[in-house]
């Protein structure tokens, strides 16, 4: 690997790890879209910071876009507090006008100077090795390596020092305000932090996919765990580990560096979203399948509680009388098998009293949904989970 | 009859959304020591009195004191059980460390919870019958353990006077029994307990002083006293008639 390339990768996984903080609040906080509107409004201030400083690594444009990324907040939430609209509306309302006004900045003043829609939006992140900060005439690295950096150092320590207050008020804003820990200095405060993660990332990977880089790990380490710290480390996991594999993936097929991450991303989230152990599709399908079993085992074990002539009991006839398909006939005698609940004579089935008393305490437990009997059964039953 | 303490003060209180009063200069002295429901239809400004209080939401008049003093100075002596369906219940955390979130208070801003506060929510967890569930992510209990775990929350908090919008809205017939019993335990204690209340069966049973509320204060007295059909029906607008037990 050449010095270039490393470079390149330090600057995304730290572009990486510097939106998957602030995004797992905001996916917990269900405010995902407003990353997309301030990835998008924060155009005017970076303009007119370019303006002003004419260098596109300027910390002045990180406040001013920062600043602008604060206002798109304040204008989407003072729109929604009319009444008259809700939040969807508000935000779709806000970033197209800030972004816009951008635009038209850009076209009015920039023709002359080195700012394009494209370099704001879309990043490039081959580049950013070639940009190198000098120090009394010493280089010391890439100038968005020690811009990224900063506003990494800066957001851990936010999130070291107020991870209790950003926890309670994204829970349960009313009692962290209840509490004194205002709600409102936190929600400002994460507001700040990802205006301020997005525009320093623009010069990575663009304004625009930085979207994907805040929203998708969280999303994906959601679907994970229960726990709001292994969330943000899963979250940073999956954020620097599809960073890399997207920067090798575009240098095999010599394609887009940001564009290739945010395929991987995406790619990551499906795999988790249909694998996943308990949230994921097919287990979420597979526990609606013995479910749907369970349930055919009850009626089966009451049918059999309730008939005593054994035309009712025969194998053949369950399909008929109980109206099953074949499959899931032999898959709910299994079952009952299986647990001992039933035997079968000559093709007739008798209920045992294991299943007698089952079939008394299941029904018992899902009226009154209090057995601490059944309590034991869960790990086999996924009807008495919840 | 000795002088009571006055555990909650609100005078002139006037609360609006987009202009449009919720609570219409409500004057009420909640006395230290009562187990208080707050009664009212739908849209009564109940959840709203409670929040004011809280300093959750601002008057556009009036004040409200904890014992003598603004909110804010008190917060200390105050405990808040809010709506059971006011928070994601999918949100990644445990039994236990939504419990934890009663001890914020108390620590401050930035400074972490130690031993001590798990000490102390564990043993909250234990007077409410769930410390057997402390492992368990909050989504994967029922209703009635939710609303068991968010009492505990308050509890923790080791409060003088306890506010509860809701507390039995969901739950079933043993955790409503098992919540009533820990408040009429707060009472004892000399705590005050407010509850936002739905069902007026019940208030004769378990409560010893109520507040009818609708947009107005209609009446705030001992259940005893004031509990009848003349102030239902002012409260409600319909005749109303319950055969109240005294």
């Amino acid at each position: 690997m050449s010095n270039a390339q490393i470079e390149i990768q330090l600057i995304a996984s730290l572009v990486a790890i510097a939106c998957a903080i602030p995004g797992t609040f905001l996916v917990l906080r269900k405010m995902a879209l407003i990353t997309d509107a301030i990835s998008h409004s924060i155009l005017p201030g970076i303009v007119i910071g370019f303006f002003i400083t004419h260098d596109l690594s300027s910390p002045l444009l990180i406040i001013l876009a920062a600043a602008s990324g604060v206002i798109t907040v304040v204008l989407v939430e003072f729109i929604q507090k009319t009444g008259l609209v809700k939040e969807d509306t508000a935000i779709g309302l806000v970033f197209p006008a800030l972004f816009s006004i951008g635009i038209i900045l850009i076209a009015q003043n920039a023709n002359d100077v080195h700012l394009d829609v494209d370099a704001v939006l879309l990043g490039e992140l081959a580049f950013a090795p070639f940009d190198r900060l000098l120090i009394g005439g010493t280089d010391v690295g890439p100038k968005s390596l020690w811009i990224i950096g900063t506003i990494l150092l800066i957001t851990l320590g936010l999130l070291f020092a107020f991870f209790k207050e950003l926890k309670v008020s994204t829970f349960d804003a009313g009692l962290a305000s209840a509490l004194g820990l205002s709600p409102v200095v936190m929600h400002y405060g994460l507001m700040t932090v990802s205006s301020i993660t997005t525009v320093g990332a623009f010069d990575a990977v663009g304004a625009i996919l930085v979207i994907a880089l805040m929203i998708a790990p969280a999303a994906t380490a959601y679907l994970l765990t229960n726990d709001l710290k292994k969330m943000l480390l899963l979250s940073v996991i999956f954020g620097v580990s599809s960073a890399i594999i997207g920067y090798w993936v575009a240098h095999a097929l010599d394609t887009s560096i940001s564009g290739s991450m945010t395929t991987v991303l995406g790619l990551v989230f499906l795999f988790v979203y249909l694998f996943a152990p308990s949230k994921g599709l097919f287990s979420v399908l597979y526990r609606q399948k013995q479910q749907r079993i369970e349930v055919s085992l009850l009626t089966f074990l009451l049918h059999l509680g309730n008939h005593q002539e054994e035309e009712e009991r025969h194998v053949k006839h369950l399909n008929e009388h109980i109206n099953w398909q074949k499959v899931q006939s032999k898959s709910v005698l299994n079952l009952a098998l299986k647990n001992n609940m039933i035997t079968i004579n000559n093709d007739i089935v008798s209920l045992t009293k294991k299943g007698k008393n089952f079939t008394t305490e299941a029904i018992d437990y899902i009226v009154t949904n209090k057995n601490s009997e059944i309590e034991n059964m869960k790990d086999r039953f996924f009807l008495f989970r919840g | 009859m000795k002088e009571q303490k006055i555990a909650v003060q609100i005078d002139d209180l006037t609360v609006a959304y987009n202009y449009k009063p919720v609570l219409w200069d409500i004057d009420l002295a909640i006395p230290e020591g009562v187990l208080m429901a707050i009664v009212g239809p739908n849209g009564a400004g109940k959840s709203t009195l409670i929040k004011s209080i809280l300093d959750i939401i601002k008057p556009i008049a009036g004040s409200t004191q904890i014992y003598g003093k603004p909110y804010k100075k008190q917060r200390s002596l105050v405990a808040y059980v809010p709506q059971k369906g006011s928070v994601d219940w999918d949100f990644p955390t445990t039994a236990l460390d939504v419990v934890m979130m009663g001890t914020y208070g108390s620590l401050g801003w930035i400074k972490r919870p130690g031993q001590k506060q798990k000490k102390a929510a564990l043993e909250a967890l234990e007077k409410v019958g769930m410390l057997s569930f402390k492992s368990r992510q909050i989504s994967q209990l029922s209703g009635g353990q939710q609303q068991r775990i968010f009492l505990a929350r308050a509890l923790v908090q080791n409060a003088s006077i306890y506010f509860m919008d809701e507390p039995f809205q969901g739950v079933d017939a043993t955790t409503e029994k098992a919540i009533i019993n820990i408040l009429k335990e707060l009472r004892k204690a000399g705590k005050t307990v407010i509850v936002v209340h739905h069902d007026l069966q019940t208030v004769p049973e378990y409560f010893d002083w109520v507040t009818f509320l609708n947009v107005k204060k209609i009446a705030t007295g001992p259940v005893k006293d004031i509990f009848n059909d003349d102030n239902l029906t002012k409260t409600y607008g319909i005749n109303y008639k319950v055969s109240v037990q005294q």
